[in-house]
């Protein structure tokens, strides 16, 4: 599956769109790494737990999204869009969504 | 005893002051060093490429850092939200955050073998909450994103 945020994918060109696709997750933070990161909070600086969290949280939106575009006979997604949002206190959904093509 | 607990804020603040602003330090440090390292790897927000370059293979890449403000400065901000104006002590913590954001990206661009990025964006999202007084975990993630591309150099 070949996937871009672009209009196209370069070097290719497309011959059919199947629509659009997407793909979301909705991730809460393990209660360890809750507290660790509200340690880390007091002096600021990067809270890795939350920044794993959510690459592997997004990693799955796409994955999903990927699923979709091949279950549509798709074989590239292009156009794709990320949203985030914090649906309830300690839980973010992420949401990834693109435009199913077939590329040549 | 009331001492005691008269003395705990200030000194938490202090602490957080010193430590926050050791820790920005070294980060802008390391900054520096990560983006000489990955100068190779351009980066560019257009999307059109010249008809020149032959693209060969394309992929989709990530740099995200979620980062948090010290005690001492989500008071101090606090404050200032009073009287309104530039939040100045806000303004390094972003641009850490967008620099380790992109930098990261372009990490992953290379660990693919591509050098050139196109259509890059940068979101900026917060979260979770932080309380009025300043308390509770107030961390913003900035994510990059781009299409990585390599290309024959025939043309350039």
């Amino acid at each position: 599956m070949l996937i871009s945020n672009t209009q196209e994918i370069p070097g290719k060109s497309i011959v059919k769109f199947h629509g659009v696709v997407s793909g979301s997750t909705v991730r809460a933070k393990h209660i360890g790494k809750d507290i660790m990161a509200g340690l880390k909070n007091v002096v600021g600086g990067e809270l890795r737990g939350y920044t794993e969290l959510l690459t592997e949280a997004r990693g799955e939106a796409i994955r999903r999204m990927s699923y979709q575009a091949e279950s549509m006979g798709a074989n590239a997604i292009v156009n794709v869009r990320f949203a985030t949002s914090s649906v309830a206190q300690g839980a973010a959904e992420l949401f990834a969504y693109g435009t199913a093509v077939t590329v040549e | 005893m009331e001492l005691l607990i008269y003395a705990i804020t200030p000194a938490m603040l202090l602490g957080a002051w010193i430590t926050g602003t050791i820790i920005e330090r070294r980060h802008f440090a390391r900054l520096a060093l990560l983006e000489s390292g990955s100068s190779d790897i351009l980066a560019l927000t257009i999307e059109d490429i010249p008809a020149e370059w032959q693209v060969v293979s394309s992929d989709l890449v990530l740099g995200n850092v979620v980062i948090s403000q010290d005690y001492f400065k989500r008071v101090a901000a606090s404050l200032k939200g009073i009287v309104g104006g530039t939040i100045g002590v806000y303004e390094p913590l972003l641009e850490r955050a967008r620099r380790e954001a992109l930098v990261r990206m372009k990490g992953e661009a290379r660990a693919r073998g591509h050098d050139t990025i196109i259509n890059v964006r940068i979101e900026t999202s917060r979260l979770a909450s932080q309380r009025p007084d300043g308390k509770g975990t107030a961390g913003v993630e900035i994510l990059a994103y781009g299409t990585a591309i390599s290309r024959n150099v025939v043309g350039d």
